[in-house]
């Protein structure tokens, strides 16, 4: 495993959620550092996304999310989110340089964008092989160019903590790809925590220090070869939580398919 | 006071038989002023797919006139008003914690607030009192109200200019406004806020039943072919001004409702956009 600066990381103690009297999360106890990839799989339904909302402080929860960056305890840290494949209208007017500017700057886009405004987005975008994208409207982009343009935005600037939802739905193999490797450097450049919640084990596997399996609670954690060949996690998840094609010893084989979600 | 005879002298200047009426220039004024703010608004209606939305915000003036009436009060703007925002803030509330889809909520909902007003306003067969509420009257149009048009379009234009980008974010994705740092409840419901206020004040301009056009019109024609934000916002401005102006001024001629002529003329505009759209994006 990476060796992780201990002085800032997320804690989560005991942390339970209740929507609509049905308990989502019970007793999730989950701490990661900065510079650490944290990968967290389980079965639909397992809580994952309303971990990940709980953290960005959308929902309602007991328990206690404490972030400490570089020693002191900060109570609202920059958090990057590339939330899980959008569910926009695709006729939208919208162009990537408009969503960048609104998210990233107060100046408004509907008076038009000045000259150096989008230099600057265009100089972000180029980080995430995305200046191309500047004009086009985010309805025309590809699943893992949105999800490029999403991750140029969660970091800018730069975020003490990233928080990935499924970035693997409706990207193809190469574009996530693409992708992890452009979180890789991010987490080595800027010593960032990220969390990534996935169904695709096998691709994410590689790129994760650690994995947890969560489904309410958290049932095991390791490094991702250790959970991945626990026999008895792979019998009782096995058929709800991964796709057989896309196990480790097989991915070789398989490579070719992305078939999750 | 001197705006307004600056205005009537600046009319007087162009040699059409229709500026020698004081109503017809007023109502210019108000058509200059409000169509801009319907236009903007509008944008964000349509991407946030609030059509519907705002169609039951209209409606719900019969409610508000039916308590102004019964409240004894002589002009129901306040009590319209109030019920559009009373209506607005329900709606907003509901959404997030009902498990009824919207569109049924927003169904119920229309035909209760429309049949309610009914109901009180048609007590002893009084109800053709008031069908002036539902085409609207542009014609008929106060100084005082032009003064107000001249504030809610200030409003419009500052709400803009200070949550526009936050708005984008919100109707792409809430979760990721949050991340922003925007506070999406606020967006929202001071965005219905402002719309109720801006529909309310203008019901008596073009009526009940197509009130609702002017907001979906300038802004769906101008989709056909906008490819960003300003050149959405700009094509659906351009579009709603020249509807209101060139509606106003032809209903003069042809002796019809101003209110739904410059919603046919919005409904062309919409038409040739979506023919023309269609050549351009192939």
């Amino acid at each position: 495993m990476r060796n992780t600066c201990k002085h800032c990381c997320t804690k989560i103690d005991n942390l339970k959620v209740k929507l609509g009297g049905n308990t989502i999360l019970d007793n999730v106890n989950v701490h990661v550092n900065c510079g650490e990839v944290v990968g967290i799989v389980g079965p639909n339904g397992a809580g994952k996304t309303t971990l990940l909302r709980t953290i960005l402080g959308e929902v309602p929860y007991q328990g206690r999310i404490a972030f400490q960056i570089s020693g002191s305890v900060s109570k609202k840290p920059k958090i990057g989110y590339v939330p899980q494949k959008l569910q926009f209208d695709f006729s939208s007017p919208i162009s990537v340089a408009d969503l960048v500017v609104s998210a990233i700057s107060f100046y408004p886009v509907w008076m038009g964008i000045n000259r150096d405004l989008l230099e600057r987005v265009k100089s972000i975008l180029s980080l995430f092989a995305a200046e191309h994208l500047l004009k086009r409207r985010i309805g025309e982009l590809s699943g893992g160019e949105l999800q490029r343009v999403l991750l140029a935005i969660a970091m800018t600037p730069g975020p003490a903590l990233l928080l990935l939802d499924e970035p693997g739905s409706g990207v193809d193999v190469k574009g996530l790809s693409l992708f992890y490797q452009l979180v890789d450097d991010l987490r080595n450049k800027h010593d960032i925590a990220v969390i990534l919640v996935t169904h695709d084990l096998a691709g994410v596997s590689s790129y994760v220090d650690r994995l947890i399996l969560l489904d309410r609670s958290v049932i095991a954690e390791g490094n991702p070869e250790a959970v991945l060949s626990n026999e008895k996690l792979v019998k009782t998840f096995g058929p709800s939580l991964w796709n057989v094609s896309l196990l480790p010893n097989l991915k070789s084989s398989k490579a070719g398919k992305n078939d999750h979600d | 006071m001197i705006m307004i005879n600056f205005w009537y002298r600046l009319v007087d200047m162009f040699p059409f038989a229709w500026t020698h009426y004081v109503f017809m220039k007023n109502a210019l004024l108000a058509v200059l002023l409000i169509t801009p703010c319907f236009a903007l608004l509008g944008t964000m209606v349509v991407n946030k797919r609030m059509a519907f939305f705002t169609d039951v915000l209209g409606h719900s003036a019969f409610t508000g006139i039916a308590i102004g009436v019964l409240l004894g009060i002589q002009d129901p703007t306040l009590p319209m008003i109030a019920v559009a925002v009373a209506l607005a803030v329900a709606i907003n509330l509901l959404k997030d914690t009902t498990r009824a889809s919207v569109d049924t909520v927003l169904g119920v909902l229309f035909a209760f607030i429309v049949a309610l007003g009914i109901v009180i306003l048609s007590r002893q067969g009084g109800f053709a009192k008031y069908t002036s509420y539902l085409i609207g009257d542009i014609l008929a149009v106060s100084p005082r109200q032009i003064a107000c048009f001249l504030v809610i379009a200030i409003v419009v234009l500052v709400y803009w200019y200070a949550a526009g980008n936050a708005m984008i974010l919100t109707s792409v994705n809430s979760s990721l406004a949050r991340s922003r740092a925007v506070n999406v409840f606020l967006i929202e419901t001071s965005f219905t806020i402002l719309l109720a206020l801006v529909v309310m004040i203008s019901i008596r301009l073009a009526g009940i039943l197509i009130i609702n056009s002017l907001l979906v019109l300038p802004a769906a024609a101008s989709r056909n072919f906008a490819r960003n934000i300003h050149s959405y916002t700009q094509g659906a401005v351009i579009i709603s001004v020249f509807s209101g102006v060139t509606g106003l001024i032809v209903s003069y001629y042809w002796g019809t409702a101003s209110g739904a002529t410059i919603v046919l003329f919005a409904a062309g505009c919409y038409g040739v956009s979506a023919l023309l759209g269609r050549r351009l994006n192939r």
